[in-house]
């Protein structure tokens, strides 16, 4: 099942770049929050904090508490723990190009040293299966490359891949914003089903997209967290005038 | 969970919840969790292991040589010529001169033509299955040992005639041309295509604009460019054995043998004579020197963005 | 203009029509047994190149495994571990070492490599390694070994330097998609930066076989230059440069000089082609990136 995420006070830099400024917010678990605002707004970079992605740039820099249930995965845990526990999708697909699709989805598997070739074949079945791919490839797994696949399939093998490993979040960093609109509607049908068992952060710059998945938005500005509330009540009655400029598309 | 008016959700899907097995707290995935972190520590600790040890030689080079060559470096060795066997003194005044005079040969020679054949490709091939052509191999031109050049000068050059300068320069040169060409085509390929615009809608015509403004441009990667290849082959023994061949007194006549820097160095080197010996590591030091400086020269263009790359 | 472009390939077809003129006449001598006899006699005429081959091919090869973990190792740190601010220093003086001309490298082997060789290196070889045969007969200091070593530090910088630009040309998402699956920073670079740039890492290390392969002066300096296949890894050698490099000056007789170019025509043939495969395989994976004068 999925975890809720805590974060306070954080605040994040690249270099001398102040990204992110003391973002407070509360993610709930088994639900989806959805993270808006314009370019540049710091949304990906917030998103970086919860998987620990951001400290692998070797100029950025982060303060504050982020809590994983009761672990701060600052403190209490390494980051390769936490990149297990928090898995991520990102903007492009990026599957391994050398390796084939059985072998992407089976990637993170081996990487924690499972080889029983019964418990890879399980996992990958019912990874595929969960990414809504697995009819389309059940034939193929071993034959074709990971890379050969059509942009949306790709970017339902890394969502398979992703959950291969068994996280309690799932990040998608504009997971969609890459591909055509028959491809993002299976994914937002996706997202819909794999909110039951995890916790899942979506990034996106397509506010229909925030309003048709998620329970909860939040709105980003300037590396500040503008206002963060139900989706239902951000896009009908925003409570920050900011927000109801953004929404109404006067900027961004 | 609040149902969310604007979604109408898809129908069910046959999407199981399921367990993956990774998180399961078994003794294995413990043990192997501690034994990546090992693995990780251990490639850590080889890979600097690895760059000490590559270091290495090169200080203890560098550092023998300073420690050997420095103490017979006076003004007797950049004047004098090598002295009869068993006589102290002696330097090796005229192997840097030949030296300077083949490599001018090779520079003169090489300079043009390899800048004629990068403008060429940067101007006048782009895109064509001919630049790529020329590209590769001049890539693979440049990984033919020097002493096939060698032989290749001594064969129109030396055979029948004799020993030459002139055939030290030939052999050089063939090395420059490819490495001049693709540093040449590189750095024109970074000048803006807006300069050459702007040019053009002057109405300068296009081979005026090349020489004139294009070239002005990039030169000073161009000049670069030409740096490096002349420190490559500064040091190069092996083309010049059988071509200049060597001289132990002063010679400026280009149709004869002629001493150079590392040709004695090597003579020297594999001699009998400790005297000798003394002179050849004096001389590496100044060859060295004179390389390393070039070298690092090119490096502040490079880092201030002239030159990427090319090294 | 036009002119001075072709020229690079007439530059390589006029080398190779003078090397197959030159060696005419020991080609239609020897025919084949040229490569196959051990038999290098100028005073009767007999030339065969058997002994040059093995030992090119021994030392080149022997170079290649000192080198290569070494060098895959500099560039994994270079481009993956090390702080920012020591890797513009570390990769200049690695740059550096390939500057230095070949002559100054057998200068220092001849005078500082050979006695390490002589004691302790080789005594204590024989200890620990003796029991694999490779190091019977007397040790000179002089010979197989000691060359291959020297060679062996002169690849490494084009072995290492080309496979820092195909590691650094592998996109960070690939790294960055390994790393989010909960990878260790070995793993991330092993899964998603050399397996992805295996190809291009062969390539480099066929072009520092290539380097090698050709190799005159150090090599010269300090493989013995005894015409006779070595029996062991401390016996002088003879490599097809180095016979060049040795004799040619003073070779008298058409039959020599001939036997000596062919050697030069085998040369040229077999690094162009090993140089042509290589720069293929980096080609692909970066490109056809920037030059290198090396």
């Amino acid at each position: 099942m999925g975890v809720g995420i805590d974060v306070e006070n954080l605040n994040a830099w690249y270099g001398s770049t102040h990204t992110l400024q003391d973002i407070s917010l509360n993610i709930p678990a088994n639900h989806a929050t959805a993270l808006i605002g314009p370019s540049g707004c710091g949304k990906s970079t917030f998103v970086r904090c919860l998987n620990r992605m951001h400290e692998t740039n070797p100029i950025a820099r982060a303060t504050g508490v982020v809590k994983m249930g009761d672990v701060d995965i600052y403190e209490d845990a390494n980051p390769v723990e936490i990149r297990r526990r928090v898995g991520m999708v990102f903007q492009r697909p990026n599957p391994f190009p050398t390796m084939s699709i059985y072998d992407n989805v089976a990637s993170g598997l081996k990487l924690n040293g499972f080889r029983n070739r019964a418990i890879l074949d399980e996992t990958v079945e019912r990874s595929l299966r969960a990414a809504a791919l697995w009819d389309e490839v059940k034939d193929e797994l071993k034959k074709k490359s990971g890379a050969s696949l059509s942009g949306g399939q790709q970017q339902r093998m890394c969502i398979a891949r992703a959950l291969a490993v068994d996280p309690e979040v799932l990040l998608m960093d504009e997971p969609a914003s890459a591909l055509d609109p028959v491809s993002t509607s299976k994914i937002e049908d996706l997202i819909f089903e794999l909110k039951r068992q995890y916790t899942i952060v979506i990034v996106t710059h397509n506010m229909q997209q925030a309003a048709r998945v998620a329970e909860n938005t939040g709105f980003f500005l300037n590396g500040k967290m503008v206002e963060f509330d139900s989706t239902h009540k951000i896009f009908t009655n925003p409570k920050d005038k900011r927000t109801e400029d953004y929404i109404t598309g006067r900027f961004g | 969970m609040a149902a969310n008016p604007l979604h109408t959700p898809p129908p069910p899907q046959d999407t199981t919840i399921f367990k993956a097995p990774v998180d399961r707290p078994s003794r294995r995935v413990r043990m192997n969790r501690a034994r990546r972190y090992v693995w990780n520590h251990a490639v850590t600790a080889l890979s600097v292991l690895s760059t000490i040890v590559v270091i290495a030689p090169l200080v203890a080079i560098l550092a023998y040589l300073i420690y050997k060559g420095a103490s017979s470096l006076n003004l007797g060795f950049f004047t004098h010529i090598p002295a009869p066997v068993g006589e102290p003194g002696g330097g090796m005044a005229n192997a840097i001169v030949g030296s300077g005079i083949v490599l001018a040969l090779a520079s003169l020679m090489g300079i043009p033509i390899g800048i004629a054949a990068g403008v060429y490709l940067a101007e006048f091939g782009r895109g064509k299955l001919l630049a790529s052509a020329v590209r590769f191999t001049a890539d693979v031109l440049n990984g033919v040992p020097s002493i096939v050049m060698g032989i290749a000068a001594w064969v129109v050059l030396v055979k029948g005639r004799g020993f030459s300068a002139l055939a030290g320069g030939v052999a050089l040169a063939i090395m420059m041309i490819p490495t001049i060409t693709r540093t040449t085509e590189e750095m024109l390929a970074t000048v803006p295509h807006a300069i050459r615009e702007a040019a053009y809608g002057l109405g300068v015509p296009k081979w005026r604009t090349v020489l004139s403004v294009t070239l002005k441009t990039a030169s000073p990667g161009i000049i670069t460019g030409c740096m490096l290849a002349f420190a490559r082959v500064a040091g190069e023994t092996a083309p010049l054995i059988f071509t200049a061949f060597g001289n132990q007194f002063w010679s400026f006549n280009l149709t004869e043998p002629i001493a150079a820097l590392p040709l004695q160095i090597y003579v020297y080197a594999i001699s009998p004579y400790d005297e000798w010996h003394r002179l050849a590591w004096a001389g590496s030091l100044v060859l060295i020197v004179m390389i390393m400086a070039a070298v690092t020269l090119v490096r502040i263009y490079a880092n201030r963005g002239v030159l990427k790359g090319a090294s | 203009m036009l002119v001075c472009a072709l020229s690079i390939f007439a530059i390589v077809l006029f080398i190779l029509a003078t090397l197959i003129n030159q060696s005419k006449l020991s080609i239609h001598q020897f025919g084949f047994k040229f490569f196959t006899s051990s038999e290098w006699d100028p005073v009767s005429a007999e030339f065969g190149a058997f002994p040059f081959i093995f030992g090119t091919l021994a030392t080149s090869l022997l170079a290649l495994v000192m080198a290569v973990p070494l060098a895959l190792g500099v560039a994994v740190f270079l481009t993956e571990l090390c702080p920012l601010k020591l890797r513009v220093p570390i990769s200049f003086v690695t740059e550096l070492l390939a500057a230095i001309p070949s002559v100054v490298y057998g200068l220092w082997a001849v005078f500082v490599l050979v006695p390490i060789m002589r004691q302790p290196l080789g005594p204590f070889l024989i200890k620990y390694l003796g029991w694999t045969g490779l190091f019977g007969g007397y040790n000179f200091g002089v010979g197989l070994l000691t060359a291959s070593i020297i060679l062996a530090i002169m690849i490494l910088p084009i072995i290492s330097s080309i496979t820092r630009d195909i590691m650094l040309a592998v996109p960070i998402s690939q790294r960055e998609g390994v790393l989010a699956l909960g990878a260790t920073r070995w793993e991330m670079i092993r899964m998603g930066v050399l397996r992805n740039a295996r190809i291009g890492i062969v390539g480099a290390i066929i072009l520092g076989l290539g380097r090698a392969l050709g190799e005159t002066m150090a090599v010269t300096m300090v493989i013995g230059n005894h015409a006779e296949v070595p029996k062991s890894l401390f016996a002088p050698g003879y490599t097809l440069a180095s016979v060049i490099a040795n004799e040619f000056a003073e070779a008298t007789g058409d039959m020599y000089l001939s036997s000596l170019i062919e050697i030069g025509l085998a040369l040229f043939l077999v690094t162009i082609v090993v140089n042509a495969i290589a720069r293929g395989l980096v080609w692909a994976v970066t490109r056809g990136g920037p030059a290198r004068a090396h």
